[in-house]
């Protein structure tokens, strides 16, 4: 493939993990636990909107083809978004937000590290400021992980719970597929084998302060980069893409 | 009703190297590293900030107001305290 | 040390301070009814703030483009700020944050009514930011010269971050008065729908008003609420003429003579059902704040007591 095609999807990858997760944590704002915790979920819920912004505006001036920032962001099919099956899955509750953030940002700390030393400048200095906004997030939700693991009985068996639920989809996390290679090979993309012991390893440390047993089950569900979503996703686009659907074609 | 409340903390937020901690505002966190984070999250939109205190307000001592008079007005009378209280000669400069 | 000092003697000592500008500090002397009335007004203002966020939060996850969505969750987190600093400084009179809110959800406080009002289409976020947060801010920057020092403040720092709050709305009604015969419509169905409740928002005329008085004395309050209300129709009135909308008032003319507008009378019976509890989305408004507590309770009790286990553990 083209590289800069290659580039082009691997930045709508990223640009979908993070815009579909903000679009889940916006739908907190209001309704949080208390004052503190609402505000602090919209951070991570701005950071997330603006890091998906700046992914794909340089997606769209890669000119592979004619869609604005916007346009990539709210008027794809849902075939044609390629995040993650974790970050669509539903809030359920604060347990099953914060077990799927921290999930999620035990993988970006190591991940945004090692992207800030692509080749690729444009996507290297994203990756920089993705990084401190990262580092936040993954102490904000490590420190939860704790107090909600090792909390009261009722908290513990939630978390537990939502940890358990949501663990089918973390081996996804480090599936690679040719555009991986092919930019891995260019000098632009994350090796992604080489960061999962990262990974592997602030789980278990967090897990471990929090009481939070490892889940057993092996059995993983994958094909948020091929387009193939959980039933969730549906519902998500539905009320993102509302305005692109009701009224297409006119600015905003 | 609530029972178990969150405790009440005290914010300080310097606003830039070289300049004090200055009071803000207060909020609520289960302990005092939640307490620096919704700190930031709150008083630290903007960067009104580079370094954060907190302390749980039930810690603070302060003066009684009624007490204000003895405590303070004492001071006012002690004008030798302050440079303008005293004379220099024309031409003497840096002093 | 302290000698006893007769209540009238008290008092009189704090109106002094009052009509010479020092502000009153949460430890000083004040009258029961100046702590009472700020207490009121500070958690009905905080309660206004946090009720605000869900009409618009409405939108967050339908907002039409990045910038818009980026712009509106941070407009909306400012507010839950506002509603924190808010019940910061009620805390600062005694007023427990916990029971305030109680207070709010069993319906014994008040908050702004025009949050009862539904968010129908995309414009209402624009018409929120422009007539809402512009009555607001009208209502607000007078309070930065409060006489009670925190509340002071804390609307120092919240009329510094709402400035832009009005001028994204404005933003919004701008771009869709511009754009195309759909989209202008739609800010006009939100003009029409919004402009009354904004007027209301200024409470009821001075002739009315049960606590104006007492409060101006106090400093508390330092403008009438038809004094603000003029203010703000003379203000939007060509603001909507600019981008071609219409206001919804068949009695608005410009008075030569007040060289201000003359409008129509203002339907005080809705505004009175909808304080009662009869607008469209009290219900809702209410029932989701105490659904927000109430699924929370976990989450503040386990912060709680793992914050317990680690001092203990810290202390053996």
């Amino acid at each position: 493939m083209e590289e800069k095609k290659a580039l082009f999807e691997y930045l709508l990858r990223l640009g979908d993990d993070s815009l579909i997760l903000g679009q889940r944590l916006s739908e907190w704002c209001g309704h949080g636990p208390i004052l503190e915790e609402d505000i602090a979920m919209t951070n991570i819920a701005l950071d997330l909107i603006g890091q998906a912004t700046n992914l794909f505006e340089y997606a769209s001036s890669l000119g592979v083809d004619k869609r604005s920032a916007d346009e990539l962001a709210f008027v794809r099919y849902e075939k044609d978004y390629r995040n993650l099956l974790l970050v669509e899955q539903e809030n359920t509750d604060f347990g099953y937000t914060l077990a799927r953030q921290f999930l999620f940002d035990a993988f970006r700390k190591p991940f945004f590290e090692a992207l800030s030393q692509s080749s690729d400048q444009q996507l290297a200095a994203i990756a920089e400021k993705s990084l401190k906004e990262t580092k936040y997030h993954l102490q904000h939700s490590s420190e939860w992980m704790i107090r909600l693991g090792d909390g009261t009985d009722e908290s513990h068996e939630r978390i537990q719970q939502a940890v358990n639920q949501l663990w089918a989809y973390t081996e996804e996390i480090f599936e690679q597929d040719q555009i991986d290679q092919q930019l891995i090979q260019a000098g632009i993309a994350v090796d992604l084998s080489v960061i999962r012991a990262s990974w592997t390893k602030q789980v278990q440390a967090v897990f471990s302060e929090a009481g939070i047993d490892l889940p057993q089950n092996t059995w993983q569900q994958k094909g948020g980069r091929q387009g193939k979503h959980t039933e969730h996703m549906g519902y998500l686009l539905a009320e993102m893409q509302f305005m692109q659907r009701a009224y297409p074609q006119m600015e905003w | 009703m609530s029972q178990a409340e969150w405790p009440l903390f005290e914010v300080f937020i310097r606003s830039k190297n070289g300049l004090n901690h200055k009071h803000v505002g207060s909020l609520r966190a289960a302990d005092e590293e939640m307490a620096i984070q919704n700190a930031r999250d709150v008083y630290t939109r903007r960067s009104e900030g580079v370094s954060i205190w907190v302390v749980q307000s039930s810690l603070i001592t302060a003066s009684d107001p009624q007490d204000a008079d003895a405590l303070f007005e004492p001071a006012d009378s002690k004008i030798y305290r302050h440079p303008t209280f005293y004379d220099v000669p024309d031409g003497i400069s840096h002093m | 040390m302290s000698q006893e000092l007769s209540i009238e003697e008290l008092e009189k000592r704090f109106q002094e301070k009052i009509d010479a500008e020092i502000k009153i500090e949460p430890n000083d002397w004040m009258p029961d009814d100046y702590r009472k009335t700020l207490i009121r007004q500070i958690s009905q203002h905080a309660h206004s703030e946090i009720v605000g966020m869900l009409p618009e939060g409405n939108w967050i996850t339908r907002a039409p483009s990045l910038r818009r969505k980026a712009v509106l969750l941070a407009k909306v987190q400012d507010e839950a700020g506002h509603g924190l600093y808010l019940y910061s400084a009620a805390e600062t009179l005694g007023a427990d944050r916990e029971e305030t809110i109680d207070d709010l959800h069993s319906g014994k406080a008040k908050y702004s009514s025009i949050f009862n009002y539904p968010t129908l289409s995309w414009a209402d976020m624009g018409t929120i930011g422009w007539l809402v947060d512009g009555a607001a801010i009208m209502n607000q920057v007078p309070l930065c010269r409060c006489s009670y020092g925190p509340y002071a403040r804390a609307m120092v720092r919240v009329c510094k971050e709402e400035s832009f709050h009005q001028r994204q709305g404005f933003e919004i009604v701008t771009k869709l008065a511009q754009g195309t015969p759909e989209q202008k419509e739609m800010a006009q169905d939100s003009l029409n729908r919004w402009w009354w409740p904004s007027l209301m928002m200024f409470g009821p005329s001075d002739a009315d008003s049960q606590h104006t008085a007492q409060s101006m004395k106090w400093k508390i309050k330092r403008n009438t609420n038809d004094d603000l209300r003029q203010q703000f129709v003379d203000i939007t009135v060509p603001q909507a003429e600019l981008i071609g909308l219409t206001i919804p008032d068949p009695d608005l003319k410009w008075n030569e003579e007040r060289q201000s507008y003359d409008f129509g009378e203002i339907n005080w019976d809705e505004f009175n059902q909808v304080i009662r509890g009869n607008g469209p989305c009290n219900k809702k408004r209410i029932e989701d704040r105490r659904n927000a507590k109430e699924n929370g309770k976990w989450v503040r009790e386990a912060a709680l007591a793992h914050a317990e286990k680690r001092k203990m553990k810290k202390a053996v």
